[in-house]
């Protein structure tokens, strides 16, 4: 391993950590999924433009206003945790398939 | 990407911090908690003219329960194609519950649903299918192009369009100067000279994002703050912050009115319940066959239908049938199977459901698992109502589940989706264990009882929605909303401003801030949170004695003591999480005492004394009250039906409302010209 790697010795992530999924490159940082969200799951990012930061990924609700709501199509997308991801059966061909 | 942690580096709180600050307003009437019936109540208020203020925890655009959505507009008796009245349904919803629902709130949404809806059509809303996609359907009136749901001979509950209401009803706010805070999370009512008891005279809370302590003045306050949760259960890494409402509706109205002396119904029930366990999927997110998937057909592995029964065991043949009432049955409310067990609903009230016995049969091999919520197979009419106006309105279906889904390739004329363990007869059908009970989370529960104004016996103190006792419904949030903010504001125009106590505020603040002073080694909101449902899952569970009622009381208080005031919060919405579970403590202390009072079981009310075994004996068929007396819980009750005649105690007042608010529009009117 290269020496100069640094490594940092940081506490476990909280999980499940991601409950929506940004566009860097659609997102133009407007804050309005942070205004209505529900939770106050997200804080401003301090770098303008940028999309929120997810600061309490634990208190989300997984109610979808925050995408509902966004100006910019594809900028947010809700990702729900693997542990939740339902499955389906396509009646025709007998193929499984999940979220 | 949780930042801090992921980039080595930790960012300052991004908010200007006013811990302590104080702000004070003024207003006619105060609401508290800006959700469906909170903002139905501040519209109504401000529609006869009262200067109104909400405070709101979450933002009022898109909160609560019902913020993100609603398909299913209920009960609606006097919806022009009703073929039932207001006091035939509301005294069937009664009745199906064994006498314990309120026939207030409930007569009140029966018999002003539709003219509330009507109201949200003429704010923007969509409540009627204007493209006539539905054209031709059995569910469609073709004249006025309303769609109805479950009992389509019937015709009282409607689909509505309603991913949209709630920016609708904020947008209505600023139109007639409504002043809405949000992120405010109330922590206390504030009553005469502080006394509990007295009448009330504002309330107080703490900003989320500065900290900053935010004090209202009311002559009338509407508390809508819907229902505890997080009582029995918590995991916030299983789902959702655990259940299926709205994390921030977590308890503290009841909570707060009750540390101020308001009287609560119904405290003592509580139920096993899939909508309370963190293992169950995304809400209406899965197979099933109930409320925004009534009446879709279940399949086994091999593509075997379930067949479907009436509420007597007679079968019921094609899907056609599953949405007319039976032989024996004027009318069907719902279907498709209660979760409600056990006791379900009288059975010329319920709707047809998939068969009962679905597992013994599976075992003796007639069925083969897994089973599928057969959406391929149903006639076009009914997948495109439950693949469209349905799951894309519902509360927290239109992004996590049609969206999603559709973006994972889900395919609603070509997929089944997946059933998780549909063999019990339940609702949901989601694997569920005993301790996995809920107080609120589904159907009619307890709460604060209030009379035909929906005042509670605290003077100026009004409440409506979820919170109240016996009483739910997104309809009955928006009925009983606008009915408590038409009375709040008769009152306030009928009261002097009562005088804030400033003991009592300084009081407040050194309890709500607490926690900022406490040492981080202690355990956080979530700990203690999952503490308090421990508690509740071994010592007030499905089975109940005195004994395990007194530990769990015991350990309450032990947690109270001890625990509560080591819970630190480093910033404002950290402190606003720790006082919700405070808050949490308080409902879960309610719940117990309530318990303790019931010294009998009952199948309405899913309780089961060991130690008082006989199921619902008649001397114990009424409302146990409970209220706080200093240190002590004062325990009153009340007759099954205390309310009396629907019709003579509705009338006058919303004769009286709907006077009110059209007199002050006539007077902005002749101001405009
Ligand atoms: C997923 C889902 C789907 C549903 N679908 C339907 C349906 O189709 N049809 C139907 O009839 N019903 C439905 N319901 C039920 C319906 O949403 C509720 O009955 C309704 O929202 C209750 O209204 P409410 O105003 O009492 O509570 P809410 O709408 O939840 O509002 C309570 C408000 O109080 C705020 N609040 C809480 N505490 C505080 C505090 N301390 N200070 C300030 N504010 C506070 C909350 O943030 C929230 O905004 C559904 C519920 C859920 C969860
Ligand atoms: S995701 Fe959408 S709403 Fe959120 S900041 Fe980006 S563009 Fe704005
Ligand atoms: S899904 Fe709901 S709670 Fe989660 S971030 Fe979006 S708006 Fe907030």
């Amino acid at each position: 391993m290269d020496e100069e790697t640094i490594v940092y010795a940081l506490p476990n992530r909280t999980t499940p950590g991601n409950p929506v999924l940004f566009d860097e490159a659609i997102c133009d940082g407007c804050n309005r999924c942070l205004t209505v969200c529900l939770e106050d799951v997200f804080i401003p990012n301090p770098q303008k433009g940028k999309p929120p930061l997810i600061l309490h990924p634990d208190e989300c609700w997984y109610c979808g206003p925050c995408v509902d709501d966004c100006p910019l199509p594809g900028a947010i997308r809700l990702n729900h945790p693997l542990q939740q991801r339902v499955r389906w059966k396509r009646k025709d061909s007998g193929g499984h398939f999940r979220v | 990407m949780n930042v801090p942690h992921e980039s080595g580096t930790v960012l300052r709180w991004p908010y200007a911090v006013r811990y302590g600050t104080e702000r004070d307003y003024e207003a006619d009437v105060l609401v508290i908690g800006g959700g469906i019936a909170g903002v139905w109540a501040a519209i109504a208020a401000a529609s006869t003219g009262a200067k109104v203020i909400v405070l709101e925890k979450a933002a009022t655009e898109r909160s609560g329960a019902g913020g993100p959505g609603v398909d299913h507009w209920q009960w609606a008796a006097d919806n022009p194609g009703s073929r039932i009245s207001p006091e035939e349904l509301a005294q069937a919803l009664v009745d199906n519950q064994g006498g314990y629902r309120s026939g207030i709130s409930t007569y009140i949404q029966c018999a002003s649903a539709w003219e509330t809806l009507e109201e949200m059509e003429r704010m923007g809303g969509k409540i009627r299918d204007t493209g006539d996609e539905f054209r031709g359907a059995e569910f469609r009136d073709e004249k006025t192009k309303l769609l109805y749901a479950y009992d389509y001979t019937n015709r009282f509950v409607l689909r509505v369009w309603g991913h949209n209401f709630k920016p609708l009803m904020r947008e209505q706010c600023r139109r007639l100067g409504i002043r809405v805070f949000d992120r405010v999370a109330v922590t206390s009512i504030l009553t005469e000279g502080g006394r509990p008891g007295a009448r009330v005279v504002g309330a107080a809370g703490v900003h989320c994002h500065s900290g900053a302590y935010v004090a209202v003045r009311a002559k009338a306050v509407v508390l809508a703050t819907n229902r505890p949760k997080r009582i029995w259960t918590f995991s916030s890494e299983l789902r959702g912050i655990t259940t299926f409402r709205p994390p921030s509706c977590s308890g503290t109205g009841y909570a707060i009115a009750y540390r101020a002396g308001a009287e609560f119904a119904m405290m003592e029930k509580s139920m096993r319940s899939s909508f309370a366990s963190p293992y169950a999927y995304p809400p209406y997110g899965s197979g099933n066959a109930i409320n925004t998937w009534y009446p879709c057909t279940i399949v086994d592995a091999n593509g075997k239908e379930v067949p479907w029964v009436d509420a007597w065991g007679r079968p019921v043949s094609g899907v056609a049938a599953r949405c007319r009432p039976v032989e024996g049955q004027k009318f069907f409310i719902m279907g498709g199977g209660s979760s409600s067990q056990p006791h379900p609903g009288l059975p010329q009230h319920l709707g047809p459901k998939p068969i009962p016995d679905l597992e013994a049969r599976m075992l003796a091999g007639e069925f083969v698992p897994p089973f599928y919520a057969d959406l391929a197979g149903m006639p076009e009419m009914e997948r495109k109502a439950i693949w469209g106006i349905m799951v894309g309105n519902e509360g927290k279906t239109r992004i996590p589940v049609m969206k999603t889904y559709m973006a994972s390739g889900f395919d609603p004329e070509r997929d089944m989706l997946q059933s998780y363990d549909f063999l019990r007869g339940h609702g949901m059908r989601e694997p569920v264990l005993p301790q996995e009970r809920t107080f609120g989370e589904q159907g009619v529960c307890g709460g604060m009882l209030v009379d035909w104004d929906l005042m509670s016996n605290l003077p100026g103190l009004f409440g409506a929605g979820d919170l109240l006792f016996g009483g739910q419904d997104h309809s009955h949030a928006a009925a009983s909303g606008r009915f408590a903010g038409a009375r709040a504001a008769l009152h306030a125009r009928r009261s002097s401003a009562g005088e804030v106590s400033l003991e009592q505020i300084e009081r407040e603040k050194k309890r709500v801030y607490a926690p900022l002073a406490c040492s981080a080694a202690g355990p956080d909101w979530k700990e203690l949170n999952a503490a308090v449902a421990r508690v509740m899952q071994n010592y007030c569970s499905e089975l109940k004695n005195a004994e395990l009622l007194s530990l769990a009381k015991t350990w309450l208080d032990d947690l109270q003591a001890n625990e509560v005031p080591r819970v630190s919060a480093g910033d404002p919405h950290q402190l606003m999480r720790v006082l919700e579970v405070h808050d949490i403590v308080t409902c879960a202390q309610m719940i117990v005492s309530a318990c303790e009072a019931r010294k009998a079981s009952s199948a309405y009310l899913h309780f089961n004394r060991r130690d008082y075994p006989q199921m619902d004996p008649a001397e114990w068929h009424k409302w146990l009250v409970i209220r706080k007396q200093g240190e002590d819980v004062a325990v009153s009750d009340r007759p099954i039906a205390f309310w009396g005649d629907f019709e003579s105690n509705y009338r006058p007042r919303h004769a009286e409302n709907a006077a009110a608010m059209a007199s002050a529009s006539q007077a902005a009117s002749r101001a405009a010209a």
